[in-house]
């Protein structure tokens, strides 16, 4: 069995001396695992950095073996983010998010492009709307999608600035205002779109932040990746006031 | 074939980095060979080291007094720590002899990944060095790592803190001797980014 396909590194971790066990999100086949043979040698350690976009060549016996990937790098998106502790921080989160949240050797190409977007556009303007939109589409593409399209209330399609914790459904302001202290916040770029400040970015992954946990992690007893609550915190830091 | 002691030998030599079962074999013949030249004083020399070697309570160095011997030179400058990720980064850098400062060893990264978070570091101890008043300047030497930077973010966040303390990192760029062909992309952005005017 072999396959060539282009992943993210989402996580390694030391197997042995000098190999280590990869986990990639490929376009092909999500989320994957493979032994990479001298993967803590000083030559391959920059390539299996996560966030990485590698070209990988997968080998193994029978599929439903662990196999050994072979890469090369396409795009170093670690080394970009490494000097800027925001941009580490997102890259960190979203790796952490996805490694947790899919499961293995099951094709998300909606994430994966979603996860090509973030890492494309970290270091650009706007670039954390993009992790909230990547953490809509991960809760879409895992059957607990939020639906922002009208007032779960009153079919209004205006107005919308809250969502219910308990239906995932935007709820007009309106119609919110008597539970107003029980509903989630939902920020304005998620609907009608524009740009994001960093306020309405921090509002956007409480409220992804609430249903994942909910639907993704509390069942497998997990907490939300450390990694995420760390961007969180600079987040937090750098929103003014 | 062979007693239990000697498969016992083999079996505890496998397990050092670099050796293999077949490996092992081989250093433990070799090893019974030359037993009164090297088996008898190494086996000395391993149990002296085992009894004699502590982690050094300033720093985290492994050395055989405590405070570790960099950590009691008066010749070096207290004034500077290199916090470096572990104990094999220390004597590196003392390899080179290109610092004369004190070393901070933290024992690892941040690694939210594996669960890894601050309180299973040796940040604390760094903190209460920080602040004795002493100290000017902070080298983060971390490795150019996801991880190794991630906690060089955190540790200048916390650093910062503190009043009068500088904290830099180290550069990340081409090696001395490597060619630019080699390099790959990662550090070939490193190294533009961290251009000098010349």
């Amino acid at each position: 069995m072999d396959w060539i396909d282009d992943g993210f590194v989402l996580h390694t971790r030391e197997h042995g001396e000098n190999a280590i066990v990869a986990t990639l999100l490929t376009r092909e086949r999500g989320r994957h695992a493979g032994l990479v043979h001298g993967g803590m040698s000083s030559r391959q350690r920059p390539t299996w950095q996560p966030g990485n976009l590698v070209r990988v060549e997968w080998r193994a016996r029978l599929v439903e073996h662990l196999g050994t990937f072979k890469g090369e790098v396409l795009a170093a998106h670690a080394a970009r983010a490494l000097d800027d502790p925001l941009e580490l921080g997102g890259l960190s989160a979203a790796c952490a998010l996805i490694d947790g949240a899919l499961p293995e050797r099951e094709p998300h190409p909606a994430i994966y492009d979603g996860f090509v977007a973030l890492m494309t556009a970290i270091g650009h303007e706007g670039w954390p709307s993009i992790l909230v939109r990547l953490e809509l589409g991960l809760l879409q593409e895992l059957g607990f999608g939020l639906d922002l399209e009208k007032c779960a209330a009153t079919g209004v399609t205006e107005g919308l600035i809250y969502v219910s914790p308990k239906t995932a459904r935007a709820v007009s302001a309106e119609a919110g205002a008597p539970y107003a202290d029980r509903l989630l916040k939902l920020p304005p770029f998620l609907v009608v779109g524009g740009a994001a400040g960093i306020e309405d970015v921090l509002l956007g992954l409480e409220l992804t932040g609430y249903f994942i946990e909910r639907h993704v992690f509390w069942p497998h007893n997990r907490p939300l990746p450390p990694a995420r609550e760390r961007f969180l915190d600079l987040l937090r830091r750098q929103a003014p006031g | 074939m062979t007693g239990p002691e000697i498969d016992r030998l083999i079996q505890l030599l496998a397990k050092l980095p670099g050796l293999g079962p077949r490996s092992a074999r081989r250093a433990a013949l070799h090893l019974l060979k030359k037993r009164e030249a090297l088996m008898t004083p190494l086996a000395q020399a391993i149990g002296r080291a085992a009894e004699a070697i502590r982690t050094c309570s300033v720093c985290g160095n492994l050395d055989t007094t405590d405070p570790c011997a960099v950590c009691a030179d008066t010749r070096r400058d207290a004034a500077l720590i290199c916090v470096v990720e572990d104990v094999a980064d220390l004597w590196a850098l003392e390899r080179g002899r290109v610092f004369a400062g004190g070393y901070h060893v933290l024992g690892g990264t941040l690694s939210a990944l594996d669960g890894v978070g601050p309180e299973d570091l040796n940040i604390a101890g760094l903190m209460r060095r920080a602040r004795n008043g002493v100290v000017r300047e902070v080298i983060l030497a971390t490795n150019a790592t996801v991880d190794g930077q991630t906690t060089a973010h955190y540790l200048a966040d916390r650093l910062a803190e503190i009043e009068g303390i500088k904290v830099s990192r180290l550069a990340h760029g081409v090696p001395v001797g490597g060619e630019l062909d080699y390099l790959d992309e990662g550090t070939l952005a490193a190294a533009l980014k961290a251009r000098r005017a010349m």
